[in-house]
């Protein structure tokens, strides 16, 4: 049972000056497998993500990762990346001074020391996987452009593409259709199928909050509330669940229908 | 424009294309121009229009001295986006020990006939201080030249990098170093010479630093700071070139994202510092002769912002932008002080105002914005002005370059 999963998070708690953002949660994800994470606002979704990558500290409980079990719990963000998960951020965060190509460049999986980087030489396979990258991502025509003049959806897939360059075994993609057109959100859907079915020992958690582009990726959904685990099933599974639908969708519809008006 | 080139290669290294060709172009006839000026003055005709005479040409070097200090900060702040207030501490480092170098050359020919030199004498020290002692050897004193403000630069660094001190704080650690550094000098007057520092020199490297053949000497060092300078800004260009410069221009772009890509960024921050600190060491270390006076008001926190100014005036960023800075800037210091003997620091004042205000990219950024147009090529430079004043300008040259290219059309 344990060597099919490839991250825990166990018991983890998360305060934040007395608020607890996460409480006592416990999430498992396998190998080869894409996760879809919903939960209405203030659940602690991407919390739970910042605490895998680093970039929290939980009050309480471990996170352990990959084949051999490490905890990285109180490992460096970086340590981190280098281990094998990539995060992507809600706001898409990018080098804006960098043309595209460069921004995958810094992000392939390399030797990221100060001198090793210093006499970095770009090989021909770095090349070819950059292009490869460009091209799952649809950015070939926009390569030397510099990633600050993108529109925000080629944003999001700029940084989509360089958490794919990093080789991860495990992507943290948080709210990747934040703020696209719906056309972008429908080549974003396809662009994380394409990924998802290629995955071989690699996983992939998404957090959104766009029911119809979860419809189009989802496999298993996790459903989070009030910083725990509310339940967990397949997205009609869930749907139907009677928790979820006093809790989540339901206020959900409402709220947006608030915020059309 | 840049899809319109269809290389083999997909992503090829040389990123910013013609944009550094012809930086690296406007670097050369800076260099030549710079080697030149000296050459042709040497020439036996006199008077010719020309020749500058050896004073213009020792306060150049002075210039071309703060210019590899510029270089240096222009690494951390331009491109890696770590402002120093303190670069004036490296400079003082370097400057200090060169100076202590070449006092211990005076021997027993100083004032008192000591072989301690003559502030130590008469502020009643007996025997040579034990921190100064390696200074008596070329072969020592030189590296260390180099090697103590790195060290200082790390120790600083790691401190501050590592716990995530940045921006305006970095800005205002450093400058307290240079605060402490100033008065240490001042403070510990029989080791440091106090407030006159350290002067008097006599040679350096057998040549002579006063009498008539004061020139001769003058001519090389100036030189030999050219050669330095340059040798500076290759370097500088190398790093700015390698995919090591690119991570640091990330770090200035998003330091968060670099270090989510894996990268150990205080690391970064850490190198680039202690680069820049090495540089103003060397600089400080060519100052010394060539003005002959090293003392805190050289140091301080003053001219460290100086150092600031020079670079944004130049162009933050930009490879040559710090060159140009260093020179424009200091040669309006003493143009204007020459000019109005009373009131030149307004007019200094009013030109800092001014770059900083109507031109926030500095010389190179006016420069760069007239090759854009003329390309017609937008990039994000020009939407990152902040300023309103400079983006009233930049609407005024707008037009000016809009109105050119409508004359060119029609006439074609």
């Amino acid at each position: 049972m344990r060597k099919e999963t490839i991250l825990y998070v166990e018991n983890v708690t998360v305060s934040f000056d007395g608020f607890l953002a996460l409480k006592d949660l416990n999430f498992y994800m396998g190998y080869n497998e894409l996760r879809v994470v919903i939960g209405p606002n203030g659940a602690g979704k991407s919390t739970m993500l910042d605490v895998i990558c680093g970039r929290t500290r939980p009050v309480k409980g471990r996170v352990i990762f990959g084949k051999d079990e490490l905890s990285i719990t109180k490992m460096s963000e970086h340590g981190i990346v280098q281990l094998g998960i990539g995060r992507k951020f809600q706001t898409p965060s990018l080098f804006t001074n960098l043309p595209v190509h460069a921004n995958f460049e810094l992000s392939l999986r390399k030797k990221r020391g100060v001198f090793s980087t210093l006499f970095a030489k770009l090989t021909s396979e770095d090349d070819d996987k950059i292009h490869e990258i460009l091209e799952m991502v649809g950015l070939v025509e926009k390569r030397h452009e510099m990633a600050g003049s993108l529109s925000h959806g080629e944003k999001q897939w700029v940084e989509l593409g360089m958490v794919l360059s990093q080789d991860p075994q495990l992507l943290l993609l948080d709210e990747p259709v934040a703020g696209m057109s719906i056309e972008e959100t429908d080549e974003t859907a396809k662009i994380i199928n394409r990924i998802a079915e290629s995955l071989g020992n690699k996983s992939i958690v998404v957090i959104d909050h766009d029911m119809d582009f979860v419809e189009k990726i989802a496999r298993k959904v996790s459903v989070l509330h009030d910083g725990t685990l509310l339940c967990e099933g397949t997205f009609k599974e869930v749907q139907r669940d009677e928790r979820v639908i006093e809790k989540y969708l339901g206020r959900k519809k409402g709220k947006e229908e608030e915020s059309k008006t | 424009m840049a899809n319109t080139n269809h290389e083999k290669k997909w992503s090829h290294p040389a990123l910013t294309g013609s944009r550094v060709k012809e930086w690296s172009i406007t670097g050369g006839v800076l260099f030549a121009f710079l080697i030149g000026i000296p050459l042709l003055s040497a020439l036996p005709s006199d008077d010719a229009w020309y020749k500058i005479s050896n004073f213009r040409l020792n306060l150049l070097g002075k210039f071309l001295s703060f210019a590899i200090v510029a270089v240096g900060l222009n690494l951390a702040w331009g491109y890696t986006g770590i402002l120093s207030l303190g670069q004036g501490v490296y400079f003082g480092l370097g400057a200090y020990i060169m100076g202590m170098y070449l006092l211990l050359k005076v021997g027993v020919a100083g004032h008192y006939e000591s072989v301690l030199p003559d502030f130590m004498v008469w502020n009643g020290l007996t025997e040579m201080p034990l921190f100064w002692r390696p200074m008596y050897y070329a072969a020592v004193a030189l590296p260390l030249v180099i090697i103590v403000p790195v060290v200082a630069s790390i120790g600083l660094g790691y401190l501050t990098f590592k716990s995530r001190v940045r921006g305006v704080y970095f800005a205002i650690v450093t400058q307290a170093t240079a605060m402490i550094l100033m008065l240490t000098l001042i403070g510990n007057q029989p080791y440091t010479g106090g407030t006159n520092g350290l002067n008097d020199f006599r040679t350096i490297f057998g040549m002579p630093l006063r009498g008539p053949d004061l020139p001769k000497t003058e001519f090389k060092l100036y030189l030999a700071t050219v050669v330095i300078l340059f040798g500076a800004y290759v370097l500088s260009r190398w790093i700015v070139r390698s995919k090591l410069g690119r991570v640091l221009t990330a770090i200035r772009d998003d330091e968060q994202r670099v270090r989510f890509t894996g990268y150990d960024v205080a690391n970064f921050k850490i190198f680039i510092f202690a680069v820049a600190a090495a540089f103003a060491g060397i600089g400080g270390a060519c100052f010394v002769p060539q003005v002959g006076i090293i003392a805190p008001a050289n140091v301080g926190i003053v001219p460290s912002i100086e150092m600031t100014l020079w670079v944004a005036v130049g162009g933050r960023g930009t490879l040559v932008g710090p060159v140009i800075g260093a020179i424009l800037v200091n040669s309006c210091k003493s143009g204007f002080s020459e000019l109005y003997p009373g009131s030149w620091l307004y007019f200094l004042g009013a030109l800092f105002l001014g770059v900083v205000v109507l031109f926030p990219q500095g010389v190179a950024g006016i420069a760069r914005f007239f090759r854009r147009s003329r390309v017609g090529e937008k990039t994000l430079a020009e939407t990152t002005v902040t300023t309103d004043g400079g983006k009233k300008i930049n609407k005024f040259f707008s037009k000016l370059t809009l109105k050119k290219h409508k004359g060119k059309t029609k006439g074609s």
